[in-house]
């Protein structure tokens, strides 16, 4: 379990990474919680000849209201999102979601940008950022560009981040009053998801007025359920309806098949899991 | 004696150093001018070795050297088996460092080094071995048609047949008449998947060679066996070597073997004169240490349409991985006597298939035999009560052997000395609340709720304490079963105990303290046991199989009590008395009827001072004694587990699980409780998360913790334990081992309970692990059949 050697550089500032990252040409890798990164470089999966760790940049870290939405660090721990009052309050999908993500060492070192850059299909956080709309904000060499969520998750571990940039914030409209739930599937607990549900609700009356669900591990990349927020959508608030929009939940997915169950199995975990966390969200 | 140790819930010796990082596991170790070891492994789990060339390798920066097999083939011999099942076994030579061929992906073809870590591991990339790869035999039942072969230098994969016949051993009737008269006959196929040990200290080992004696230091169970095995096989006198086990991180019998990796750090120490190190990485230790389980059991239950099992006839492919392991060969034999379990059967056969495949070798796995033998007749039992549609567990009462019938002799002709089914049952049943958990389960299925409701139901034994050296004889292992200790009795009246058996997390420097205190009246605090060195303990047969206690707790008393008979000849001369007029008790002598007494340490003082010894007397109390078990102890118990199963998703979770284990005597109740934990977890591990998986080429693909599910904390239930206390009869304590007995007997009432909660909608098997989507497609396959095997 020991790496290639690589050079190492530490800025402290986006504009000196930005300057170390386009010195250091095509072989470098940028460092933020590691809890991805390390291992792959251990096990000799990725060999960068260098590493730029974002840990010092403080300006990267945090939670701030930005008016109708939530402007978070790329380097905010899964901990901090778990447990932020401003997060909690306005989209608390996102802290339910990254308090399941691995274990607490995990949640302590691992960051929000880290996973989401990362962009590993099992991965807990970019489906509640995907449902949630989220903006992504990238700083690069030309300056900051934004990148919607439905246009950031590009393949499997391949996201809009082009070479010589970063993922600096993550701008999340606020949802205050939503009903959400993350329901995670798994055999053990520190697993990754084998299929997680991210959903949100409005309830208005005994009707849910919006649903915005979130699919983790259904494809290469995150995917929205289009046909059950459709289908919810002025739905009645009960059980039934609820059961019958979420027999759409694997449409349009591409699940692929691992020992923990093969692509049958993850669509009909799709529909029973949408089904568990849209009645959860919701509050019946 | 007044006990006030035996019986105490003491907090454990070992446990400060080691919970607070002041430990010293082999990695630890730091020698002047050590080198380190890295190995270049097979891609390949079946290949001719073509060429190998290390020039690059050598010349990359900190390279000291570079092994190949070619190198070492003069001096590595063959790792040895010791457990020839019969005489005409066969077995492939199984070389530290492939010469030419490789038989398993993780084989070592060779080894770098160096003189860091780092450069070693970098050198590994730059070694280049060119194979032609050869076709790979992986599945056990593929493997007994030897259309492929594992080896191409064997003419078949099987390496022996073993088989035990009631009839023609006297020991019951034969088998063949029980199946042809059975009224009932229940025939099954139980598939015991492949599993990794997963010891939580990765194998380590350090070569010092350079003084007169070498040095080994090594992360294994059996430093004694490894001495010993190290000198015949390379070729070393015994006395030049010294094996160090210092705190090892557990081993679950997966550090009950020797490694390639042992023989080749020696032979690069040896080689460059310097001292060197080798520590594997998780992967490493998960791709190739050994194995454990992997078996095909088919199986026959004769009955009556009463109840009464009437025979038993057991299958076995055992598959041994690409070598024969030091003892891997013995593993299913060691099962092969409990197939019949706590029960009365008149008739038993079993034939067991040793073979080869091209996957790691296998070997001890806690329970060793013992589980997988468990799990088939308590599947069996099981499946038996559906047929007859009786409670399962009346069908175990009727089979029974009952409290008043010991000690019974089995159809395998082994004695049970003593137990008490009964009473275990009856107080697992009550904790368990039987019969309102068997109410809400039909509740459950009326209502056809989606989670549904199962009891899991083993009533087990095993057989603990290895070995009588005369049985171990007569199924032809090479060595005994005793075990040797030493009381030392120093000057101040502290005392040293020195243990043949080599605690890796079992808390024997607590345990032995306890005995030994009790013993000589000596304040716990002042008693230290040592261990794991053979410069120490210069006698020993190391720890496996539940033995240390039933075995070497019984040295260790035996050791004491010649002390006693020793201080008491020097106690009656300093008091002038007669040596039959000497009592000792609670630490001191005493002249009976008389006030006069003096205090062990006194009279251990006068033995070192040996200014006023009886004629003839040695001045010192030392004792050694070795004791050699007459027979195995055979710890029981009954696992109840109330299971659910989530039906929309195939999820499984333990609602309760209860167990009352009779393991005997108790020496120290929380050691025995947290080996219980631990081995409940395991056993659990089995039935519900754990699976060594090869690809089609023999790839491991549970290479990682990511992919080898073993259970942590958050996904283990409360456990209910308790415990009823018959007493062995075969050892002066009554005691009977616990190590393994949660593993044994939580696999099957696990599994039991999960089929109990869907078998009424049509699930016959779910082969283990029982994973969320198996459980799932058994339900799905049942929707359309009407069942699934």
């Amino acid at each position: 379990m020991i790496p290639s050697a690589f050079d190492y550089a530490a800025p402290t500032t986006v504009a000196e990474a930005l300057g170390v990252l386009a010195d250091a040409g095509d072989d470098v890798k940028v460092l933020a919680g590691g809890q991805s990164l390390i291992p792959v470089m251990k096990l000799r999966l990725a060999d960068p000849a260098m590493v730029v760790d974002l840990g010092r940049i403080g300006e990267l870290s945090g939670v701030r209201d930005d008016g109708d939405a939530l402007l978070i660090g790329a380097m905010t721990t899964h901990h901090q999102i778990a447990t932020d009052p401003l997060i909690v309050e306005h989209v608390p999908l996102l802290a339910q979601a990254a308090a399941t993500v691995a274990d607490p060492q995990v949640r302590h070192r691992g960051t929000f940008g880290g996973a989401l850059v990362h962009a590993d299909p099992a991965g807990d956080m970019p489906a509640p950022v995907l449902a949630a709309d989220a903006t992504f904000i990238l700083a690069g060499p030309n300056g900051e560009r934004r990148v919607a969520a439905a246009d950031f998750f590009q393949g499997y571990f391949t996201t809009a981040v082009d070479d010589g940039e970063i993922l600096t914030h993550i701008r999340v409209p606020k949802y205050t009053g939503w009903g959400s739930h993350y329901e995670k599937f798994t055999r053990v607990a520190q697993q990754w998801s084998i299929v997680a549900v991210a959903a949100m609700v409005r309830v208005e009356g005994g009707t849910i007025a919006e649903a915005r669900i979130g699919l983790t591990n259904m494809a290469s990349t995150p995917l929205r359920a289009t046909a059950v927020e459709q289908a919810l959508a002025g739905a009645p608030l009960t059980a039934e309806a609820i059961a019958t929009a979420s027999a759409h939940a694997a449409e349009g997915s591409d699940p692929a098949s691992d020992l923990n169950g093969d692509a049958a199995y993850r669509r009909h975990l799709a529909e029973v899991l949408t089904k568990r966390a849209v009645i959860a969200a919701a509050g019946l | 004696m007044t006990i006030t140790e035996v019986g105490r819930a003491r907090l454990r010796k070992e446990d400060a150093h080691l919970i607070t990082g002041r430990s010293r596991y082999t990695d630890n170790m730091t020698l002047p001018g050590m080198l380190h070891l890295a190995m270049v492994r097979s891609p390949f789990a079946h290949a001719k070795i073509t060429s190998i060339d290390t020039s690059a390798a050598k010349s990359s920066p900190g390279v000291v050297t570079v092994l190949t097999g070619a190198d070492v083939a003069a001096e590595q011999g063959s790792l040895p088996n010791v457990w020839p099942v019969t005489a005409e076994q066969k077995a492939p030579a199984f070389p530290s460092i492939a010469v030419d061929e490789v038989a398993f992906a993780g084989e070592v073809v060779a080894c770098i080094v160096a003189r860091s870590a780092a450069a070693a591991r970098d050198a590994v990339e730059l070694v280049d071995v060119s194979y032609d790869e050869l076709p790979v035999v992986l599945d056990l039942e593929e493997a007994f048609t030897d259309k492929v072969l594992a080896h191409s230098n064997l003419d078949s994969n099987l390496s022996a047949t073993w088989v035990f016949d009631s009839g023609e051993a006297g020991t019951g009737k034969p088998i063949a008449e029980a199946l042809a008269n059975a009224e009932v006959l229940i025939e099954r196929t139980f598939y015991q998947q492949r599993l990794i040990p997963a010891f939580m200290e990765p194998r380590s080992i350090v070569v010092d060679p350079t003084s007169e004696q070498i040095t080994m230091w090594s992360s294994t169970q059996i430093p004694h066996i490894l001495r010993l095995i190290l000198a015949l096989t390379l070729g070393l006198p015994e006395s030049k070597l010294r094996v160090i086990a210092p705190d090892v991180g557990g081993g679950f019998g997966g550090k009950l073997t020797v490694i390639p990796e042992e023989f080749i750090t020696l032979m690069a120490a040896r080689r460059v004169g310097k001292p060197c190190k080798y520590t594997e990485t998780r992967s490493e230790s998960l791709q190739s240490g050994h194995h454990g389980r992997a078996q095909v059991q088919k199986v026959k239950l004769a009955a009556t349409k009463d109840g009464i099992v009437t025979g038993l006839d057991i299958q076995l492919l055992a598959d041994m991985g690409a070598y024969l392991g030091i003892i891997g060969s013995g593993v299913p034999i060691l099962g092969a006597f409990m197939y019949n379990a706590i029960y009365k059967f008149p008739a038993y056969r079993l034939e067991c298939n040793n073979l080869f495949t091209n996957k790691a070798w296998t070997g001890a796995y806690r329970g060793a035999g013992r589980p997988e033998a468990t799990f088939a007749i308590e599947r069996l039992m099981d499946e038996l009560a559906v047929e007859l549609g009786m409670d399962p567990l009346e069908v175990r009462k009727k089979n029974w052997i009952n409290n008043e019938e010991f000690p019974f002799t089995t159809v395998t002709g082994l004695e049970y000395d003593s137990g008490n089914y009964e009473a275990a049952t009856a107080k697992a049943v009550e904790l368990f609340g039987y019969d309102e958990l068997r109410a809400e389960q039909v509740r459950r299925r009326e209502a056809n709720d989606p989670v549904q409701l199962g009891i899991g139901i083993s009533t087990f034994t095993e057989m603990c304490g290895l070995a009588p050296s005369r049985v171990l004889g007569a199924l032809s292992y090479a060595a005994g079963g005793w075990e040797h200790a030493q009381v030392r009795v120093l000057p101040t009246g502290n005392v040293e105990v020195v243990t043949g058996t080599s605690p890796h997390g079992q808390g024997h420097e607590t345990a032995w303290s306890q005995l030994v205190a009790d013993r000589l009246g000596v304040p716990f605090e002042n008693i230290e046991v040592l261990h794991g060195d053979t410069q120490v303990s210069q006698r020993g047969l190391d720890t496996y199989g539940s033995r240390s206690l039933t075995v070497g707790g019984m040295a260790v008393l035996a050791a004491a009590d010649k002390v006693i008979e020793k201080a008491k000849v020097l106690a009656a001369h300093l008091m002038e008395a007669s040596e039959e007029d000497i009592e000792f008790t609670d630490g001191k002598f005493s002249v009976k009827g008389t006030d006069q007494s003096t205090a062990f340490g006194e009279v251990a003082f006068a033995a070192f001072s040996a200014h006023n010894l009886p004629e003839g007397f040695e001045p010192n109390l030392d004792s050694d004694a070795t004791f050699d078990p007459q027979s195995f102890s055979f710890p029981h118990g009954t696992h109840l587990a109330a299971m659910e199963v989530d039906t929309e998703t195939g999820q499984v979770t333990i609602r309760k699980y209860v167990c009352v284990d009779d393991v005997g005597v108790v020496v120290n109740p929380l050691i025995v409780e947290g080996q219980v934990h631990g081995g409940l977890a395991q056993g659990i591990a089995q039935a519900l998360y754990e699976e060594a998986v090869h690809d089609d080429a023999g790839t491991l693909v549970t290479g990682s913790f990511v992919d080898y599910l073993v259970p942590g904390a958050p996904d283990l239930p409360h456990f209910t334990t308790a415990r009823t206390e018959t007493p062995s009869t075969t050892n002066q304590l009554g005691a009977k081992g616990v190590g393994e007995a949660g593993t044994i007997a939580s696999t099957p009432a696990i599994v039991n309970g999960v089929l109990d909660a869907v078998r009424h909608l049509g699930v016959k098997d779910i082969k283990m692990p029982c994973t969320p989507s198996r459980v799932w497609a058994a339900l799905e396959e049942a929707k359309t059949t009407g069942g699934v095997q």
